[in-house]
């Protein structure tokens, strides 16, 4: 038997010997990912809104039924006149009203411009924004719905905006996979870092370094069980964003899996560099923490648009893999491009997974000391 | 024909001085005994020999190979037991020596020969995992994994630290049926009482060999008369001992005390007589005194004194 296969039966009777810990890095991307993925969406629902309606007609009837039945609005109060609204607002019974002309059903059959206010409340700008744009949107629908009429040309100005690839602007469909990426690439980075670093720290290495395995059995050795459990991850996480987050994969999925795989190994590649590098566990695991979780935060694209940044962020985003890897997965899964269009991308990690694991071999230290 | 061979070997960490020209060689064939205190500098020089640390200074041949230069083709040939427990203890007897089997592309089977001797004495143990086994069952594992590729020469970093007196004496035993097939043994250890069971010694002391021999060799070159000295209260009677005018040395040893004279030249028993005599007229009536032949530990002694 060689040594390269002695090696990996025995990294994985290391594995198997320790389920729990198996089970923990195969299920942590997967727990995260839900964990994640309900804290950081930024969608509203359940939006309270009042609804201030001096002369009821059939008409404002209709709009306000296109709110209720829209799902995100839920009427919690209707009052007479605009003042009354100020005690809702402040209150916090409302977030948002419509507030109707007196004259707005009139208006309409005329055909002159009808009056109606969108007050929203705006204490965190960018759910003000986002409630503000789901209003717009409703109303929008309603005046599409209107009986065409000559005597109307264009009634409610309502600004047109055009969403594509995310029409229902679900911002689970943005993080889901940038959340992936997150998560895949700690955990990758830590299962190296450590594998290492601990025959380091019980003593072992000294019987591995006094044998003929070579620096690049002993770090194939070491990621390739590990490219398993990152593989089993990638596979859970896509069924998870599909079937609990209704992510769309409009793209391959096969690609998408290799894409996965190929984004598991430069992060395994990574931690390995780490674990050559450092002497213990702990100073493995602080250097994983420091170099992958802020900047697969802030670099990636995943929750701050990289377009809104300074030039030299933008620069330093280039060199995260991570960064990449979600325009691989938002490129696959929603747009449902292919290789055709990601092969620069591509091409990147798999030179960088190269890179880093060559330096690996190269900085792995054959003597003690 | 040599099996190793150094040359002023010198090793430093920061300002600690852990080799200090260690020149010595082994036969091949050998069972060679380092024996000292630790922090004598035994695991620097081993691990220098094994190829895992280089010298600041000086020059090693283990096996013709030189363990700076030549390190891949010397860690194919050469059997090592480190110091420290270096076993995986999640895995089980046999996951342990199948591991250290594949490594150098054997298996357990082509080499049961070999190791027969001691896995006989794994066999019931073999799906315990070997973080659970006993002290001296762990060092036995260690042995055998260290010698499951059929070594050409065998480093045992102190064996026997922290194992019992029984198991000692069987894991000596294996050593002696090794040396028995011809094989180059060097092991440390820092009781003095093993250095018997080695064809040669080196007594090694902050860094330095003190003396390279047989064991009779060494006992032999004592050259001052030893006492063996009981006393009820013996701590007293090592004070009232290093007055007198006589006295070389006396220090504590076991549950006597051993005491050296300067008259070099005269017979054991009169002297045996004289310090009777002194310790009664000193206030101890029940201390008796009786010549003892010198252990390899009392030249250790005699000769760190020496040194210092």
């Amino acid at each position: 038997m060689s040594a390269l296969r002695g090696l990996l039966r025995k990294e994985w009777f290391h594995i198997k010997r320790d389920r729990r810990t198996a089970t923990v890095l195969v299920m942590l991307p997967v727990v995260q990912v839900l964990l994640f993925g309900y804290a950081i969406r930024t969608d509203v629902d359940n939006v309270r809104l009042a609804v201030v309606d001096p002369a009821p007609s059939n008409t404002t009837l209709a709009l306000r039924n296109r709110f209720a039945a829209a799902g995100v609005f839920r009427i919690v109060a209707s009052v007479p006149r605009t003042e009354d609204l100020e005690p809702l607002f402040q209150n916090g019974t409302a977030q948002q009203a419509i507030v109707f002309d007196h004259d707005f059903t009139e208006d309409l059959g005329r055909g002159t411009p009808a009056q109606l206010l969108v007050i929203t409340d705006a204490t965190e700008p960018n759910t003000g924004a986002l409630l503000q744009a789901y209003a717009q949107a409703v109303i929008q629908q309603y005046q599409f719905a209107l009986p065409a009429s000559p005597a109307r040309p264009a009634s409610i100005i309502v600004p047109v905006t055009r969403i594509r690839f995310n029409p229902t602007r679900e911002s689970k469909n943005l993080f889901v996979p940038g959340l992936m990426a997150f998560v895949l690439t700690i955990i990758s980075a830590l299962m190296t870092a450590i594998s290492l670093t601990r025959e380091k720290e019980t003593g072992t290495m000294e019987a591995l370094l006094v044998s003929p395995l070579r620096p690049w059995e002993i770090i194939v050795g070491k990621v390739t069980p590990y490219l398993a459990i990152g593989f089993a991850s990638v596979l859970l996480v896509l069924v998870e964003a599909r079937l609990v987050f209704n992510v769309p994969v409009r793209g391959s999925i096969p690609l998408l899996l290799f894409e996965g795989l190929l984004y598991v190994l430069v992060s395994l590649a990574f931690g390995m560099l780490i674990s050559s590098r450092t002497s213990s566990q702990r100073i493995a695991m602080m250097g994983v923490f420091l170099t992958t979780l802020l900047p697969n935060i802030l670099l990636s694209g995943f929750i701050f648009p990289l377009e809104s940044m300074p030039a030299i962020l933008r620069w330093i985003s280039y060199v995260i893999p991570g960064r990449w890897f979600v325009a691989i997965a938002r490129g696959i899964m929603l747009k449902g491009i292919g290789l055709e269009y990601l092969w620069r991308e591509t091409l990147y990690i798999a030179g960088l997974a190269t890179v880093l694991l060559a330096a690996s071999i190269r900085s792995f230290h054959e003597r003690l000391e | 024909m040599t099996a190793i061979e150094a040359k002023a070997l010198d090793k430093k960490f920061e300002t600690t001085v852990a080799l200090d020209k260690v020149t010595f060689s082994v036969e091949k064939g050998e069972l060679f005994g380092f024996i000292g205190p630790d922090g004598g500098g035994k695991t620097t020089l081993f691990r220098i020999l094994v190829s895992l640390m280089i010298p600041d200074a000086g020059s090693a041949r283990v096996l013709g190979f030189d363990p700076v230069r030549d390190y891949r083709a010397l860690r194919q040939r050469v059997g090592y037991m480190a110091g420290r427990f270096s076993l995986y203890p999640d895995l089980s007897v046999l996951e342990n020596l199948m591991f250290f089997a594949s490594v150098f592309g054997t298996t357990i089977e082509r080499e049961y020969e070999q190791i027969k001797p001691i896995y006989v004495q794994l066999e019931p143990f073999k799906d315990r995992r070997a973080g659970a086994l006993s002290g001296g069952m762990k060092q036995k594992l260690a042995l055998c994994c260290a010698l499951v590729h059929r070594p050409d020469i065998l480093f045992l970093d102190e064996p026997t630290t922290g194992v019992d007196a029984v198991s000692r004496r069987e894991f000596w035993d294996l050593l002696g049926r090794l040396k028995d097939q011809g094989l180059t043994t060097v092991v440390s250890t820092p009781y003095m009482d093993e250095a018997r069971r080695c064809d040669r010694v080196a007594l090694m002391h902050r860094g330095r060999l003190l003396v390279v021999d047989t064991p009779d060799g060494i006992t032999g070159a004592f050259d001052r008369p030893l006492l063996g000295v009981r006393a009820k209260d013996r701590y007293k009677a090592l004070l009232a001992l290093r007055t007198y005018e006589h006295a070389h040395s006396a220090y504590p040893f076991g549950e006597v005390i051993h005491y050296t004279d300067n008259r070099i030249d005269a017979p054991v028993d009169r002297l045996a007589a004289d310090v009777k005599t002194f310790l009664a007229t000193s206030g101890f009536g029940d201390a008796s005194a009786e010549p003892l032949t010198p252990t390899v530990e009392d030249s250790f002694i005699a000769r760190t004194e020496e040194a210092a």
